[in-house]
């Protein structure tokens, strides 16, 4: 159903639709402004000491980051599997969300000029966001994985089991399909992407289980999770550049 | 084209950049099912006000505007508005007499059409299903309708057109 004749010519009034965004964007531009603006002393001060201490724990945590890469790079030599790609990202901010409340879209602020391409994966702070279905010169729009139209390949951390996480049309609701009755998935488990489908890169948290519903009279577990990434609150995103290629491998059993 | 005649273009289209404005303005998500339709509302009351100018091809143009900043199918709208607008040019002479009410009643209809129409072409193209709060638009429509109508007219007897 989709005539691709007319994608360079969208791209062209996507790119005119920017102006638009924009001037609907600016309450928030300024509400954001007067913000960052406007502060009190005391509170400058605060936050200062709050970012402070958060920095000095996350040095801490970072302190080992370097052993523990170039061991995983060997375990990963042994496994015979390529290494790991660290992952570039470039900061996007959002500038609008798409009207129709049955679409999931976001419109970024960066477009081909930067580099975006389509099919390019999202994340924030948190984990997963979704991925870039259409760009033009200066802006793209993405679709969240929380569209009904939205599939990613996913992992459970805990053990590897690998299953399908699917939107179900609202922010805050994720479905796991076709997870059988008798695989192991509770309520708390972190899902990451597996990296198959060579769309996503490996690894990114994209939901935490939520309730697993087990019906004996049907043939698959009802499974619902919550996303891991702030949807309806980031107001700048990541769009992530991945090296080509990077090889899946089952993680290793955990030790007890 | 005559003077006068170009900057009533111009007015028209200013007017129809506001109602793109409004439409992609964001709304909390409790409201979002409600927006009314904005650019349909400004083509129905051009189509009334100024049948001889406004009609068929802006409704097309407009249309094809909402599915850019929408991101849906582009021409979803574009078929939608051109029935809006016409069936708003055919009964724009009845709707010039009508009271207030009733002419909120027909922007009910002419909103819901749109609104079906739209939901047609996402169904073909591979959307499952109508949503339960589809004609919520065309309602808030219908309320907004006096507002819109107060404001077109005064925009169009201040720049004295047609």
């Amino acid at each position: 159903m989709h005539f691709n004749n007319f994608k360079s010519g969208r791209a062209v009034l996507d790119s005119l639709a920017y102006p638009i965004y924009w001037v609907a964007n600016l309450p928030a531009k300024v509400g954001e402004w007067t913000d960052t603006h406007v502060r009190s002393r005391a509170n400058l001060l605060e936050d200062n000491e709050r970012l402070a201490q958060e920095n000095l724990v996350l040095q801490g945590l970072s302190q080992q980051m370097a052993s523990v890469q170039s061991e995983n790079a060997r375990l990963r030599a042994l496994l015979n599997s390529s290494a790991l790609v660290r992952d570039d990202v470039l900061v996007a901010e959002l500038i609008g969300v798409s009207p129709d409340p049955e679409r999931q879209l976001l419109v970024l602020n960066k477009g081909t000029r930067d580099g975006v391409f389509v099919g390019q994966p999202l994340i924030d702070a948190e984990g997963l966001m979704g991925q870039v279905v259409e760009v033009s010169g200066g802006t793209s729009r993405a679709l969240l994985i929380t569209d009904v139209t939205h599939s990613v390949p996913v992992q459970i951390n805990r053990n590897g089991v690998r299953a399908i996480v699917e939107g179900a049309g609202e922010i805050g609701a994720l479905e796991v399909r076709h997870v059988s009755a008798t695989t192991d998935i509770e309520p708390g488990d972190l899902l990451v992407t597996s990296g198959l489908g060579e769309r996503f890169p490996v690894g990114y948290p994209v939901a935490e289980v939520t309730d697993v519903e087990r019906d004996t009279g049907q043939a698959f577990a009802h499974v619902v999770a919550r996303p891991r990434a702030a949807l309806d609150r980031t107001r700048h995103v990541l769009l992530v550049f991945t090296a080509p290629a990077a090889a899946v491998v089952a993680p290793l059993p955990e030790e007890d | 084209m005559s003077e006068r005649q170009r900057t009533g273009y111009g007015i028209i289209t200013l007017t129809f950049l506001v109602a793109f404005v409004l439409l992609v303005v964001p709304l909390p998500a409790w409201l979002q099912w409600g927006r009314p339709e904005w650019v349909t509302l400004t083509l129905i009351y051009w189509c009334i006000a100024l049948p001889q100018r406004v009609g068929i091809t802006i409704g097309l143009l407009a249309g094809l505007g909402v599915d850019v900043l929408e991101g849906s199918l582009l021409g979803q709208h574009g078929l939608a508005l051109v029935v809006v607008a016409f069936l708003a040019l055919i009964l724009y002479q009845r709707l010039r007499v009508y009271s207030l009410l009733q002419q909120a009643a027909v922007v009910f209809v002419l909103v819901g059409i749109s609104q079906l129409l739209c939901q047609w072409v996402q169904n073909v193209d591979g959307a499952s299903g109508l949503p339960k709060l589809f004609l919520l638009p065309a309602l808030t429509s219908a309320l907004v309708w006096p507002f819109v109508l107060h404001t077109l007219r005064g925009v169009r007897r201040r720049f004295e057109m047609g």
